[in-house]
């Protein structure tokens, strides 16, 4: 995994609550068997006018050019400003991996789906949680200034204006921080102790054989 | 300490934990698919992992698959090869039970885990699928996963979590006559917001609840996703109990009394503490419909559909108009005014013998309106199909005009060749209403089977308790 330090990037605003893992990456996507390519069809239903199947050539289709994402303003956004609930529904990881996949290394937001946002530490994303009206600010801010920049700084849980005239502290759990500034493969991590578990194991399908 | 239910499952699968309550989970059933899967075998593979404990798996093919001419085999090139990347994984590397395509008990992977008893009570029940929350009616822990969760689980047989806060969601009184455990979660849905539940394990208790068959718990549980919540659970009665007898991977003998003396234990105690509270009149239930693009943005029958300038949060309100404007609904339309191109009774919500039962007792005897496109039947699993069938049930909506399908997701996803045309609208038992859920530009309400039953009757939405 992509370890996660210091990142600062362009924002793009998507300002709609409840935005689902659908929207995100549709279902027609799910069924290709790899972690990759997915950001040619993010949001796909939004950002192009007409629909989309796996295997088109996506520089040929049409673009819709009222989504944000389309807004040359934001080609090279990799840090997405939603609403609240962001990522509910369905806990298909296509859904980081597309928003990944597309350039996006952050995401704020007042609050995310659990699934989603454990989903994306997973892929070296983070989904930072800010109040309503800090969100608030940071779209006002976005829609005023063309180029608007932010810089997040994971290991001092800070998002800041390139400047620093804004910034505001954010919340992340210690082992999360840890395992993504160090680009740490859980599964390493787990297998670390994988003494404990086969002791647990033993116990627990003595005690409750019918668990086999 | 008195301790809820959720403590006691949760305690008693706590491997390890951090300082900072970062613990380790120990998974008991590990549910797979093929849409969530083959990532995470790849990414097993490409590490020289091993999966941990094959026992703890049980597979089954469902999202892609076809619900009809299945001697056609999986036309879709891109499914099949999904299917077949499912078929090869376990294959290589095992599982205690694979139900692959064509095979008689083959269906949705929240279908066959409890009619199959490989879920039992007390378990930690995984899949790389949200709505494994429906696991929850057996008084066991169930949650969606990410396909790297899927991975870690499938390597460590582990879950490295922090525990959730606990919710009780209490109905009390009982569900008047006409009015199912759906009607009941999306009216919980409707109060609470579909973010009501996140960060939370919801308990649903109560008499109403208590009331329920198992069906109608695993109705509820499944919607708890919808609600926010990972996890939804009701404590382990006779009921439970009754269901899980006798099933192929259900204990037999001398370990079944062990099994069940242990599974009483599985209840909330007396003054357990939750961190929220909501509390519910059974008895004010009715008939709900979707009007929205949101689980939450539902309405009673008798209601209409809402008018975004009376909504004073700007946020909610731009919402309305824009799930209205999807859905091609005027405000203060009564919902019994909405007319259906689509019906659609199946998925994991409510595709089991129950539903179809309740459907079938609307159907009998009466005929789809001639309005109505495509009305579709799809059990949720070839065991719910045979009993159906044994039922005369399939009879009884091929005679109404509906189409009698194979088991599957089918038009829940819309993954496989069920689906919705743009602007099409259905009455579906699905879990969600999404924009282009059940195709792009397709517009869902969802129902009880009983309430989609009647609008493929109608042609449009009615109260199901007028027609019995
Ligand atoms: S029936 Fe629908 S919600 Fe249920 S597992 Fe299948 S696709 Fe998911």
């Amino acid at each position: 995994m992509q370890p996660f330090r210091v990142h600062s990037g362009i924002v793009a605003p998507l300002d709609r609550a409840n935005v689902d893992t659908d929207a995100i990456i549709p279902k027609q996507f799910l069924k290709s068997i790899k972690r990759s390519g997915f950001g040619p069809n993010l949001f796909d239903e939004w950002r192009y006018l007409d629909h989309g199947e796996p295997g088109m050539d996506h520089t040929k289709r049409p673009h819709n050019p009222q989504f944000v994402l389309n807004d040359p303003r934001y080609a090279r956004a990799s840090i997405l400003l939603a609403r609240r609930n962001f990522g509910c529904g369905s806990s298909r990881e296509h859904a980081p991996w597309a928003l990944a996949d597309f350039g996006f290394r952050a995401l704020i937001a007042p609050s995310y789906a659990d699934i989603f946002h454990n989903n994306c530490y997973k892929n070296g994303l983070l989904p930072i949680v800010l109040p309503e009206s800090q969100v608030d600010r940071l779209f006002a801010d976005t829609y005023a200034f063309p180029g608007f920049q932010l810089t997040i700084d994971l290991e001092r849980q800070v998002v800041a204006t390139v400047d620093g005239a804004l910034a505001f502290g954010f919340d992340v759990e210690p082992f999360r921080k840890h395992c993504l500034l160090n680009g740490l493969d859980d599964i390493g991590l787990t297998l670390q102790h994988a003494d404990t578990i086969q002791e647990f194991e033993a116990k627990r399908l003595a005690e409750q054989p019918w668990l086999v | 300490m008195a301790r809820t239910l959720y403590d006691k499952l949760w305690d008693s699968h706590v491997v390890r934990e951090e300082a900072d309550g970062t613990a380790l989970l120990y998974i008991d059933r590990h549910l797979v698919h093929e849409v969530t899967s083959p990532q995470a075998y790849e990414g097993l593979a490409l590490a020289g992992r091993k999966p941990w404990r094959v026992s703890s798996v049980v597979a089954t093919a469902d999202h892609n698959t076809p619900t009809k001419d299945w001697h056609r085999g999986i036309e879709d090139p891109i499914s099949r090869m999904q299917v077949e990347t499912l078929d090869q994984n376990i294959r290589a590397h095992g599982a205690k039970a694979y139900f692959p395509f064509l095979h008689k008990h083959q269906g949705i992977v929240h279908v066959i885990g409890p009619e199959q008893g490989a879920t039992l009570p007390g378990m930690t029940v995984v899949c790389g699928d949200s709505h494994t929350s429906t696991h929850g009616a057996f008084a066991a822990l169930a949650f969606g996963i990410g396909t790297s969760e899927v991975e870690h689980v499938l390597a460590t047989q582990c879950l490295i979590m922090k525990k959730a806060k606990s919710m009780l969601i209490r109905v009390d009184g009982r569900l008047p006559a006409g009015v199912t455990a759906k009607d009941l979660v999306l009216a919980i849905i409707g109060r609470i917001g579909t973010a009501g539940g996140t960060g939370h394990a919801i308990e649903f208790a109560g008499e109403a609840i208590r009331a329920l068959s198992m069906e109608g718990r695993m109705t509820v549980c499944n919607m708890a996703i919808e609600a926010g919540a990972r996890a939804g659970m009701v404590a382990a009665d006779q009921r439970t109990i009754d269901y899980v007898k006798g099933r192929p991977f259900a204990p037999t003998g001398a370990m079944w009394d062990r099994a069940v003396a242990h599974w009483r234990t599985l209840v909330s105690d007396d003054g357990a503490r939750y961190d929220t509270t909501h509390v519910f009149a059974a008895a004010a239930v009715r008939p709900q419909v979707t009007w929205g693009t949101s689980p939450e943005m539902v309405a009673a029958i008798d209601e209409r559909v809402p008018d975004p300038d009376r909504e004073r949060d700007a946020t909610r309100r731009e919402g309305i108009a824009r799930a209205l404007a999807y859905m091609g609904l005027t405000p203060n339309t009564p919902m019994t005014d909405i007319r259906i191109d689509k019906v659609f009774i199946g998925s994991c919500t409510n595709s089991r013998i129950e539903d179809l039962r309740q459907a079938a007792a609307v159907v009998r005897g009466r005929r789809v309106a001639g309005s109505v496109k495509l009305a579709l039947v799809v059990p949720g699993s070839g065991l719910v199909k045979a009993q159906a069938e044994a039922e005369g049930l399939d009879r009884v909506f091929r005679d109404a005009g509906f189409e009698w399908r194979e088991p599957g997701c089918s038009m829940c996803l819309a993954m496989n060749d069920d689906r919705l045309a743009p602007g099409e609208r259905c009455a579906s038992t699905s879990n969600r209403n999404f924009e282009g859920r059940q195709g792009a530009g397709g517009r869902t309400h969802l129902v009880s089977p009983a309430m989609a039953a009647a609008a493929a009757v109608a042609g449009h939405f009615v109260d199901v308790r007028r027609l019995y």
